[in-house]
Protein backbone atom coordinates (compact mmCIF):
# COMPACT_ATOMS: atom_id res chain seq x y z
CA UNK A 1 0.00 0.00 0.00
CA UNK A 2 2.62 2.50 1.04
CA UNK A 3 4.75 1.44 -1.85
CA UNK A 4 1.82 2.51 -4.22
CA UNK A 5 1.46 5.74 -2.43
CA UNK A 6 5.00 6.58 -3.03
CA UNK A 7 5.36 5.78 -6.59
CA UNK A 8 2.24 7.70 -7.73
CA UNK A 9 3.46 10.50 -5.29
CA UNK A 10 0.68 10.34 -3.30
CA UNK A 11 2.37 9.84 0.19
CA UNK A 12 1.26 13.61 1.54
CA UNK A 13 -2.10 13.87 0.07
CA UNK A 14 -2.39 10.49 2.03
CA UNK A 15 -1.09 11.99 5.16
CA UNK A 16 -3.19 15.05 5.19
CA UNK A 17 -6.12 12.87 4.43
CA UNK A 18 -5.67 10.64 6.99
CA UNK A 19 -8.14 10.01 9.55
CA UNK A 20 -6.00 10.26 12.94
CA UNK A 21 -4.81 13.70 14.29
CA UNK A 22 -2.60 15.36 12.03
CA UNK A 23 -4.55 14.37 8.66
CA UNK A 24 -8.27 15.72 8.27
CA UNK A 25 -10.18 12.55 7.25
CA UNK A 26 -12.05 13.13 10.45
CA UNK A 27 -13.67 16.35 9.68
CA UNK A 28 -14.10 15.58 6.28
CA UNK A 29 -16.42 12.40 7.63
CA UNK A 30 -18.26 14.66 10.11
CA UNK A 31 -18.79 16.93 7.43
CA UNK A 32 -20.10 14.28 4.91
CA UNK A 33 -22.21 12.81 8.38
CA UNK A 34 -23.88 16.26 8.86
CA UNK A 35 -24.36 16.67 5.16
CA UNK A 36 -26.62 13.51 4.98
CA UNK A 37 -28.22 14.44 8.17
CA UNK A 38 -29.22 17.59 6.81
CA UNK A 39 -30.18 15.90 3.05
CA UNK A 40 -32.32 12.62 4.36
CA UNK A 41 -34.51 15.78 7.08
CA UNK A 42 -35.13 18.06 3.80
CA UNK A 43 -35.83 15.54 1.85
CA UNK A 44 -38.16 13.51 4.32
CA UNK A 45 -39.76 17.26 5.19
CA UNK A 46 -39.96 18.00 1.68
CA UNK A 47 -42.03 15.01 0.80
CA UNK A 48 -44.69 15.59 3.37
CA UNK A 49 -44.52 19.15 2.41
CA UNK A 50 -44.97 17.95 -1.35
CA UNK A 51 -47.76 14.97 -0.39
CA UNK A 52 -50.34 17.31 0.91
CA UNK A 53 -49.00 19.94 -1.21
CA UNK A 54 -50.22 17.70 -4.33
CA UNK A 55 -53.26 16.99 -2.76
CA UNK A 56 -53.71 20.70 -2.26
CA UNK A 57 -53.37 21.48 -5.67
CA UNK A 58 -55.78 18.49 -6.67
CA UNK A 59 -58.49 18.74 -4.92
CA UNK A 60 -58.22 21.73 -2.88
CA UNK A 61 -60.73 24.67 -2.97
CA UNK A 62 -59.78 27.51 -5.76
CA UNK A 63 -57.97 29.68 -2.72
CA UNK A 64 -55.57 26.84 -1.49
CA UNK A 65 -54.52 26.04 -4.86
CA UNK A 66 -53.79 29.93 -5.79
CA UNK A 67 -51.52 29.64 -2.64
CA UNK A 68 -49.92 26.65 -3.61
CA UNK A 69 -49.20 27.67 -7.31
CA UNK A 70 -47.57 31.14 -5.84
CA UNK A 71 -45.64 28.82 -3.43
CA UNK A 72 -44.13 26.55 -5.99
CA UNK A 73 -43.62 29.33 -8.70
CA UNK A 74 -41.53 31.51 -6.46
CA UNK A 75 -39.16 28.92 -4.82
CA UNK A 76 -38.80 27.54 -8.01
CA UNK A 77 -37.51 30.81 -9.28
CA UNK A 78 -35.71 32.58 -6.62
CA UNK A 79 -32.09 30.81 -6.50
CA UNK A 80 -31.39 28.35 -3.28
CA UNK A 81 -29.01 30.72 -2.52
CA UNK A 82 -31.27 33.78 -1.59
CA UNK A 83 -33.84 31.26 -0.13
CA UNK A 84 -31.38 29.90 2.16
CA UNK A 85 -30.42 33.37 3.61
CA UNK A 86 -34.19 34.33 3.65
CA UNK A 87 -35.66 31.41 5.49
CA UNK A 88 -32.62 31.34 7.52
CA UNK A 89 -33.66 34.59 8.71
CA UNK A 90 -37.08 34.62 9.08
CA UNK A 91 -36.76 31.23 10.77
CA UNK A 92 -34.17 32.13 13.47
CA UNK A 93 -36.39 36.18 13.93
CA UNK A 94 -39.67 34.04 14.51
CA UNK A 95 -38.59 31.30 16.59
CA UNK A 96 -37.00 34.23 18.71
CA UNK A 97 -39.80 36.43 18.92
CA UNK A 98 -42.30 33.52 19.38
CA UNK A 99 -39.63 32.54 22.27
CA UNK A 100 -39.63 36.27 23.79
CA UNK A 101 -43.30 36.19 23.52
CA UNK A 102 -43.44 33.34 25.50
CA UNK A 103 -40.79 34.41 28.46
CA UNK A 104 -37.94 32.58 27.34
CA UNK A 105 -34.75 34.28 26.25
CA UNK A 106 -33.01 33.93 23.28
CA UNK A 107 -32.44 30.38 21.63
CA UNK A 108 -29.66 29.35 19.97
CA UNK A 109 -30.93 27.33 16.80
CA UNK A 110 -29.13 24.13 15.57
CA UNK A 111 -27.51 24.39 12.05
CA UNK A 112 -28.90 21.21 11.44
CA UNK A 113 -32.64 22.71 12.61
CA UNK A 114 -31.66 25.11 10.70
CA UNK A 115 -30.51 23.79 7.40
CA UNK A 116 -33.53 21.11 7.45
CA UNK A 117 -36.32 23.99 7.68
CA UNK A 118 -34.73 25.50 4.88
CA UNK A 119 -33.99 23.20 2.39
CA UNK A 120 -36.99 21.45 3.24
CA UNK A 121 -39.51 24.37 2.17
CA UNK A 122 -37.34 24.39 -0.91
CA UNK A 123 -37.18 20.75 -1.77
CA UNK A 124 -41.46 20.85 -0.89
CA UNK A 125 -41.83 23.10 -4.26
CA UNK A 126 -40.44 20.56 -6.48
CA UNK A 127 -41.58 17.50 -4.43
CA UNK A 128 -45.47 19.10 -4.74
CA UNK A 129 -45.06 19.20 -9.05
CA UNK A 130 -43.37 15.36 -8.89
CA UNK A 131 -45.99 14.07 -6.27
CA UNK A 132 -48.26 15.90 -8.46
CA UNK A 133 -47.82 14.35 -12.06
CA UNK A 134 -47.18 11.05 -10.13
CA UNK A 135 -50.70 10.96 -8.38
CA UNK A 136 -52.38 12.14 -11.64
CA UNK A 137 -50.61 9.64 -13.38
CA UNK A 138 -52.78 7.06 -11.27
CA UNK A 139 -55.77 5.06 -13.58
CA UNK A 140 -58.50 7.06 -11.82
CA UNK A 141 -60.70 3.68 -11.56
CA UNK A 142 -58.30 2.68 -9.15
CA UNK A 143 -59.14 5.43 -6.70
CA UNK A 144 -62.95 5.28 -7.65
CA UNK A 145 -62.59 2.14 -6.72
CA UNK A 146 -61.20 1.99 -3.22
CA UNK A 147 -64.16 4.94 -2.72
CA UNK A 148 -67.22 2.93 -3.86
CA UNK A 149 -65.98 0.26 -1.36
CA UNK A 150 -66.41 2.67 1.79
CA UNK A 151 -62.56 3.74 2.04
CA UNK A 152 -61.94 6.94 4.26
CA UNK A 153 -59.62 9.46 2.19
CA UNK A 154 -56.79 9.11 4.41
CA UNK A 155 -57.08 5.28 4.31
CA UNK A 156 -57.54 5.58 0.16
CA UNK A 157 -54.41 7.71 0.10
CA UNK A 158 -52.49 5.22 2.13
CA UNK A 159 -53.86 2.08 0.36
CA UNK A 160 -54.16 2.72 -2.77
CA UNK A 161 -52.72 6.26 -4.56
CA UNK A 162 -49.24 5.79 -2.53
CA UNK A 163 -48.87 2.51 -3.62
CA UNK A 164 -50.04 2.75 -6.90
CA UNK A 165 -48.18 6.43 -7.98
CA UNK A 166 -44.68 5.00 -6.48
CA UNK A 167 -43.53 3.89 -9.67
CA UNK A 168 -44.47 7.43 -11.48
CA UNK A 169 -42.85 8.93 -8.62
CA UNK A 170 -39.65 7.46 -7.80
CA UNK A 171 -37.35 8.37 -10.56
CA UNK A 172 -38.53 12.34 -9.77
CA UNK A 173 -37.51 11.19 -6.40
CA UNK A 174 -34.53 10.48 -6.71
CA UNK A 175 -33.67 13.62 -8.52
CA UNK A 176 -35.06 15.24 -5.76
CA UNK A 177 -32.49 13.35 -3.69
CA UNK A 178 -29.82 14.05 -5.52
CA UNK A 179 -30.43 18.20 -5.27
CA UNK A 180 -30.94 17.53 -1.62
CA UNK A 181 -27.58 16.25 -1.57
CA UNK A 182 -25.71 18.67 -3.51
CA UNK A 183 -27.63 21.89 -2.22
CA UNK A 184 -26.69 20.98 1.28
CA UNK A 185 -23.32 22.56 0.21
CA UNK A 186 -25.05 25.77 0.01
CA UNK A 187 -25.72 25.85 3.78
CA UNK A 188 -21.64 26.42 3.61
CA UNK A 189 -22.48 29.80 2.96
CA UNK A 190 -24.74 30.18 6.23
CA UNK A 191 -21.50 28.78 8.31
CA UNK A 192 -22.68 25.61 8.60
CA UNK A 193 -19.79 23.36 9.31
CA UNK A 194 -21.12 20.80 6.11
CA UNK A 195 -18.83 18.79 3.99
CA UNK A 196 -18.04 21.54 1.54
CA UNK A 197 -16.91 24.04 4.69
CA UNK A 198 -15.19 21.81 6.74
CA UNK A 199 -13.15 20.94 3.08
CA UNK A 200 -12.66 24.61 2.76
CA UNK A 201 -11.13 24.76 5.95
CA UNK A 202 -8.93 21.72 6.01
CA UNK A 203 -7.95 22.93 2.20
CA UNK A 204 -7.27 26.78 3.21
CA UNK A 205 -5.26 25.62 6.65
CA UNK A 206 -3.46 23.01 4.62
CA UNK A 207 -2.51 24.78 1.18
CA UNK A 208 -3.87 21.75 -0.41
CA UNK A 209 -6.68 22.78 -2.52
CA UNK A 210 -6.37 20.10 -4.71
CA UNK A 211 -6.15 17.22 -2.11
CA UNK A 212 -9.20 18.03 -0.25
CA UNK A 213 -11.46 19.49 -2.73
CA UNK A 214 -11.29 16.45 -5.06
CA UNK A 215 -12.10 14.11 -1.85
CA UNK A 216 -14.56 16.20 -1.54
CA UNK A 217 -15.47 15.47 -4.94
CA UNK A 218 -14.83 11.75 -4.36
CA UNK A 219 -17.55 11.73 -1.50
CA UNK A 220 -20.00 13.75 -2.97
CA UNK A 221 -19.98 11.34 -6.12
CA UNK A 222 -20.01 8.44 -3.89
CA UNK A 223 -23.33 9.52 -2.13
CA UNK A 224 -24.54 10.05 -6.19
CA UNK A 225 -23.74 7.18 -7.42
CA UNK A 226 -25.06 4.37 -4.28
CA UNK A 227 -28.15 6.50 -3.99
CA UNK A 228 -28.53 5.61 -7.87
CA UNK A 229 -28.00 2.10 -7.01
CA UNK A 230 -30.76 2.07 -4.15
CA UNK A 231 -33.52 4.26 -6.06
CA UNK A 232 -32.92 1.74 -8.98
CA UNK A 233 -33.76 -0.93 -6.72
CA UNK A 234 -36.75 0.77 -5.41
CA UNK A 235 -37.99 2.26 -8.52
CA UNK A 236 -38.05 -1.82 -9.43
CA UNK A 237 -39.82 -2.43 -6.50
CA UNK A 238 -42.03 -0.02 -7.26
CA UNK A 239 -42.96 -1.36 -10.62
CA UNK A 240 -43.14 -5.09 -9.33
CA UNK A 241 -45.76 -7.04 -11.27
CA UNK A 242 -45.72 -4.40 -13.83
CA UNK A 243 -44.92 -4.55 -17.75
CA UNK A 244 -41.51 -3.55 -18.14
CA UNK A 245 -40.66 0.02 -19.44
CA UNK A 246 -38.87 -1.50 -22.83
CA UNK A 247 -41.64 -4.27 -23.55
CA UNK A 248 -44.75 -2.32 -22.46
CA UNK A 249 -44.26 0.32 -24.91
CA UNK A 250 -44.28 -1.97 -27.61
CA UNK B 1 -58.62 38.09 -22.74
CA UNK B 2 -58.61 34.60 -21.34
CA UNK B 3 -55.95 35.58 -18.81
CA UNK B 4 -57.94 38.80 -17.63
CA UNK B 5 -61.00 36.53 -17.10
CA UNK B 6 -59.47 33.68 -15.03
CA UNK B 7 -57.91 36.96 -12.82
CA UNK B 8 -61.17 38.39 -12.25
CA UNK B 9 -62.62 35.71 -10.03
CA UNK B 10 -63.78 36.81 -6.84
CA UNK B 11 -60.98 35.09 -4.14
CA UNK B 12 -58.36 36.26 -7.25
CA UNK B 13 -59.52 39.99 -6.68
CA UNK B 14 -59.41 39.97 -2.66
CA UNK B 15 -56.08 37.87 -2.96
CA UNK B 16 -54.51 41.00 -5.53
CA UNK B 17 -56.03 42.97 -3.09
CA UNK B 18 -54.25 41.41 -0.27
CA UNK B 19 -50.72 41.24 -2.08
CA UNK B 20 -51.32 45.22 -2.87
CA UNK B 21 -52.05 46.06 0.57
CA UNK B 22 -48.76 44.08 1.15
CA UNK B 23 -46.70 46.19 -1.28
CA UNK B 24 -47.78 49.40 0.19
CA UNK B 25 -47.16 48.24 3.91
CA UNK B 26 -43.66 47.01 2.54
CA UNK B 27 -42.67 50.13 0.83
CA UNK B 28 -43.74 52.10 3.37
CA UNK B 29 -42.48 50.67 6.69
CA UNK B 30 -39.56 48.82 5.85
CA UNK B 31 -36.53 51.03 4.80
CA UNK B 32 -35.47 51.72 1.21
CA UNK B 33 -33.56 54.92 1.81
CA UNK B 34 -30.04 52.94 0.68
CA UNK B 35 -31.01 52.08 -2.84
CA UNK B 36 -29.77 55.32 -4.23
CA UNK B 37 -26.41 54.76 -2.94
CA UNK B 38 -26.08 51.25 -3.84
CA UNK B 39 -28.03 51.92 -7.04
CA UNK B 40 -25.06 52.31 -9.14
CA UNK B 41 -23.04 49.37 -7.99
CA UNK B 42 -26.29 47.31 -7.93
CA UNK B 43 -26.72 47.79 -11.91
CA UNK B 44 -23.29 47.29 -12.28
CA UNK B 45 -24.00 43.66 -10.47
CA UNK B 46 -26.77 43.06 -12.33
CA UNK B 47 -25.13 43.66 -15.47
CA UNK B 48 -22.35 41.21 -14.56
CA UNK B 49 -25.31 38.63 -13.55
CA UNK B 50 -27.21 38.60 -16.88
CA UNK B 51 -23.77 38.36 -19.04
CA UNK B 52 -22.47 35.55 -17.09
CA UNK B 53 -25.34 33.63 -17.58
CA UNK B 54 -25.44 34.40 -21.06
CA UNK B 55 -21.70 33.71 -21.57
CA UNK B 56 -21.78 30.05 -19.69
CA UNK B 57 -24.77 29.33 -20.99
CA UNK B 58 -24.18 29.90 -25.12
CA UNK B 59 -20.30 28.44 -24.18
CA UNK B 60 -22.14 25.58 -22.01
CA UNK B 61 -24.35 24.41 -25.17
CA UNK B 62 -21.73 24.63 -27.59
CA UNK B 63 -19.25 22.57 -25.07
CA UNK B 64 -22.96 20.23 -24.65
CA UNK B 65 -23.94 19.32 -28.42
CA UNK B 66 -20.44 17.14 -28.52
CA UNK B 67 -20.63 16.23 -25.58
CA UNK B 68 -24.63 14.51 -26.31
CA UNK B 69 -23.05 13.75 -29.72
CA UNK B 70 -20.24 11.50 -28.03
CA UNK B 71 -22.31 9.74 -25.70
CA UNK B 72 -25.51 8.80 -28.39
CA UNK B 73 -23.23 7.38 -31.32
CA UNK B 74 -19.57 7.68 -30.52
CA UNK B 75 -17.14 5.18 -30.21
CA UNK B 76 -16.72 4.24 -26.58
CA UNK B 77 -13.46 6.02 -26.40
CA UNK B 78 -14.81 8.77 -27.03
CA UNK B 79 -18.32 8.24 -25.12
CA UNK B 80 -17.16 7.04 -21.88
CA UNK B 81 -14.91 10.06 -21.20
CA UNK B 82 -18.44 12.01 -22.03
CA UNK B 83 -20.39 10.36 -19.93
CA UNK B 84 -17.92 10.10 -17.05
CA UNK B 85 -17.81 14.01 -17.20
CA UNK B 86 -21.37 14.14 -17.10
CA UNK B 87 -21.61 12.29 -14.10
CA UNK B 88 -18.72 13.57 -12.67
CA UNK B 89 -20.05 16.95 -12.85
CA UNK B 90 -24.17 16.26 -12.01
CA UNK B 91 -22.86 13.98 -9.12
CA UNK B 92 -20.96 17.13 -7.10
CA UNK B 93 -22.09 20.23 -5.91
CA UNK B 94 -21.58 23.47 -7.90
CA UNK B 95 -20.33 25.39 -5.35
CA UNK B 96 -17.40 22.65 -4.76
CA UNK B 97 -16.30 23.09 -8.50
CA UNK B 98 -16.53 26.55 -8.24
CA UNK B 99 -14.13 26.45 -5.35
CA UNK B 100 -11.92 23.68 -6.70
CA UNK B 101 -11.72 25.81 -10.12
CA UNK B 102 -10.61 28.93 -8.44
CA UNK B 103 -8.70 28.10 -4.99
CA UNK B 104 -7.12 25.05 -6.82
CA UNK B 105 -6.24 26.47 -9.88
CA UNK B 106 -5.44 30.15 -8.57
CA UNK B 107 -2.90 28.47 -6.55
CA UNK B 108 -1.62 26.04 -8.89
CA UNK B 109 -0.95 28.71 -11.35
CA UNK B 110 1.67 31.18 -9.61
CA UNK B 111 3.57 28.20 -9.31
CA UNK B 112 4.75 28.51 -12.64
CA UNK B 113 7.02 31.01 -13.92
CA UNK B 114 5.79 30.92 -18.04
CA UNK B 115 2.21 31.40 -17.28
CA UNK B 116 3.06 34.62 -14.84
CA UNK B 117 5.01 36.10 -17.62
CA UNK B 118 2.44 35.17 -20.65
CA UNK B 119 -0.36 37.41 -21.82
CA UNK B 120 -3.06 35.66 -20.20
CA UNK B 121 -2.02 35.96 -16.25
CA UNK B 122 -3.64 39.72 -15.61
CA UNK B 123 -6.99 38.15 -16.23
CA UNK B 124 -5.64 34.65 -14.60
CA UNK B 125 -5.36 36.54 -11.42
CA UNK B 126 -8.92 37.59 -11.48
CA UNK B 127 -11.55 35.68 -10.28
CA UNK B 128 -13.94 35.55 -13.27
CA UNK B 129 -12.44 33.69 -15.87
CA UNK B 130 -12.77 30.49 -13.30
CA UNK B 131 -16.65 31.72 -12.76
CA UNK B 132 -17.18 31.44 -16.39
CA UNK B 133 -14.91 28.61 -16.27
CA UNK B 134 -16.85 26.76 -13.84
CA UNK B 135 -20.48 27.67 -14.77
CA UNK B 136 -19.96 26.42 -18.10
CA UNK B 137 -18.83 23.20 -17.41
CA UNK B 138 -21.43 22.79 -15.43
CA UNK B 139 -24.32 23.51 -18.23
CA UNK B 140 -22.30 21.71 -20.55
CA UNK B 141 -22.36 18.70 -18.23
CA UNK B 142 -26.27 18.75 -17.44
CA UNK B 143 -26.88 19.67 -20.76
CA UNK B 144 -24.95 17.58 -22.41
CA UNK B 145 -26.96 14.43 -20.73
CA UNK B 146 -30.12 16.28 -22.54
CA UNK B 147 -28.85 16.71 -25.92
CA UNK B 148 -27.39 12.83 -25.84
CA UNK B 149 -31.58 11.95 -25.27
CA UNK B 150 -32.26 14.74 -27.91
CA UNK B 151 -30.24 13.14 -30.52
CA UNK B 152 -31.64 9.86 -29.89
CA UNK B 153 -34.87 10.99 -30.09
CA UNK B 154 -34.44 12.30 -33.77
CA UNK B 155 -36.73 9.49 -35.70
CA UNK B 156 -34.79 7.10 -37.47
CA UNK B 157 -36.69 7.62 -41.20
CA UNK B 158 -34.97 10.76 -41.39
CA UNK B 159 -31.83 10.47 -41.02
CA UNK B 160 -31.71 7.42 -43.35
CA UNK B 161 -33.90 9.50 -45.51
CA UNK B 162 -31.09 12.07 -45.61
CA UNK B 163 -28.37 9.27 -46.04
CA UNK B 164 -30.31 8.11 -49.26
CA UNK B 165 -30.36 11.49 -50.80
CA UNK B 166 -26.74 10.95 -50.81
CA UNK B 167 -26.38 14.02 -48.26
CA UNK B 168 -23.04 14.39 -46.69
CA UNK B 169 -22.78 13.38 -42.71
CA UNK B 170 -21.82 17.10 -41.97
CA UNK B 171 -24.78 18.45 -43.91
CA UNK B 172 -27.11 15.87 -42.64
CA UNK B 173 -25.73 16.82 -38.78
CA UNK B 174 -26.41 20.75 -39.99
CA UNK B 175 -29.61 20.70 -41.23
CA UNK B 176 -31.61 17.65 -39.79
CA UNK B 177 -30.08 16.08 -37.08
CA UNK B 178 -29.31 18.92 -35.10
CA UNK B 179 -32.09 21.41 -35.50
CA UNK B 180 -35.00 18.27 -34.67
CA UNK B 181 -32.42 17.87 -31.47
CA UNK B 182 -32.48 21.23 -30.82
CA UNK B 183 -36.55 21.43 -31.18
CA UNK B 184 -37.32 18.35 -29.08
CA UNK B 185 -35.23 19.83 -26.17
CA UNK B 186 -36.27 23.40 -26.28
CA UNK B 187 -38.62 23.47 -23.04
CA UNK B 188 -35.88 21.54 -21.45
CA UNK B 189 -33.53 23.94 -22.31
CA UNK B 190 -35.80 26.95 -20.79
CA UNK B 191 -35.29 25.31 -18.09
CA UNK B 192 -31.94 24.37 -17.42
CA UNK B 193 -31.33 27.94 -18.76
CA UNK B 194 -33.46 29.00 -15.35
CA UNK B 195 -31.23 26.21 -12.95
CA UNK B 196 -27.86 28.33 -14.47
CA UNK B 197 -29.72 31.47 -13.81
CA UNK B 198 -29.96 30.54 -10.03
CA UNK B 199 -26.55 29.51 -10.28
CA UNK B 200 -24.63 32.46 -10.47
CA UNK B 201 -24.97 33.91 -7.27
CA UNK B 202 -22.36 31.28 -6.27
CA UNK B 203 -19.81 33.26 -8.47
CA UNK B 204 -20.31 35.79 -5.26
CA UNK B 205 -18.54 33.48 -3.09
CA UNK B 206 -15.28 33.75 -4.92
CA UNK B 207 -15.11 37.43 -5.09
CA UNK B 208 -17.40 38.16 -8.61
CA UNK B 209 -19.66 41.06 -7.61
CA UNK B 210 -22.73 39.79 -9.19
CA UNK B 211 -26.50 41.41 -7.78
CA UNK B 212 -26.40 38.57 -4.82
CA UNK B 213 -22.87 39.72 -3.71
CA UNK B 214 -24.00 43.76 -3.95
CA UNK B 215 -27.18 42.26 -2.00
CA UNK B 216 -24.83 41.06 0.31
CA UNK B 217 -22.86 44.27 0.58
CA UNK B 218 -25.73 46.43 1.68
CA UNK B 219 -26.95 43.96 4.21
CA UNK B 220 -23.15 43.66 5.69
CA UNK B 221 -23.03 47.99 5.58
CA UNK B 222 -25.86 48.76 6.56
CA UNK B 223 -27.54 46.02 8.87
CA UNK B 224 -30.46 46.16 7.00
CA UNK B 225 -31.51 42.35 6.46
CA UNK B 226 -34.57 41.87 4.89
CA UNK B 227 -35.12 44.74 2.29
CA UNK B 228 -32.26 44.11 0.40
CA UNK B 229 -33.10 40.00 0.21
CA UNK B 230 -36.41 40.60 -1.10
CA UNK B 231 -35.84 42.89 -3.53
CA UNK B 232 -32.73 40.83 -5.24
CA UNK B 233 -35.80 37.85 -4.82
CA UNK B 234 -38.03 39.99 -6.84
CA UNK B 235 -34.84 41.23 -9.42
CA UNK B 236 -33.79 36.75 -10.17
CA UNK B 237 -38.23 36.47 -10.20
CA UNK B 238 -38.30 39.18 -13.17
CA UNK B 239 -35.49 37.75 -15.12
CA UNK B 240 -36.58 34.37 -14.62
CA UNK B 241 -40.36 35.46 -15.81
CA UNK B 242 -38.00 37.33 -18.66
CA UNK B 243 -36.64 33.87 -19.64
CA UNK B 244 -39.50 31.91 -19.62
CA UNK B 245 -41.36 34.07 -21.72
CA UNK B 246 -38.51 34.43 -24.34
CA UNK B 247 -38.72 30.46 -24.57
CA UNK B 248 -42.23 30.25 -24.87
CA UNK B 249 -41.90 32.87 -28.32
CA UNK B 250 -39.54 31.00 -29.53
CA UNK B 251 -40.97 27.68 -28.85
CA UNK B 252 -44.16 29.42 -30.95
CA UNK B 253 -41.86 30.58 -33.85
CA UNK B 254 -40.25 27.28 -34.58
CA UNK B 255 -42.05 25.10 -36.78
CA UNK B 256 -43.34 21.91 -35.65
Amino acid sequence: MELILETLGLTESAQLLSLSAPGWGANLLRGLANSLKIAFGAFGFGLLIGLFGAYGKLYGGPVLRDLLAIYTTVIRAVPELVLILILYYVGTDLINKLSAAMGYGRVEISGIVAGIWVLGIVQGAYSIEVLRGAIQAVPPGQIEAARAFGMPPMMTMWRVTIPAMMSFATPGLANLWLIATKDTALLAIVGFSELTLETRQAASSTRAYFTFFLAAGGLYLMVTLCSGVVFGWIEKWARRGQPSLREGRG
Amino acid sequence: MIALKSLMQPHRIVMMALFAALVVWCAVSLRWDWIPKYAPLALEGLWTTIWIMAVTTVLGFLLAVPLGLAQAIGPWYLSIPARTFCTIIRGTPLLLQIWLLYYGLGSLFPQFPWIRSSELWPYLRQAWPYAVLALTLSYAGYEGEVMRGAFSGVAKGQLEAAKSFGMRRSTMFRRIWLPQAIRNVLPTLGGETILQLKATPLVATITVIDIYAVSSRVRADTFIVYEPLLLLAIVYMVIAGIITLAFKRFEVQVPR
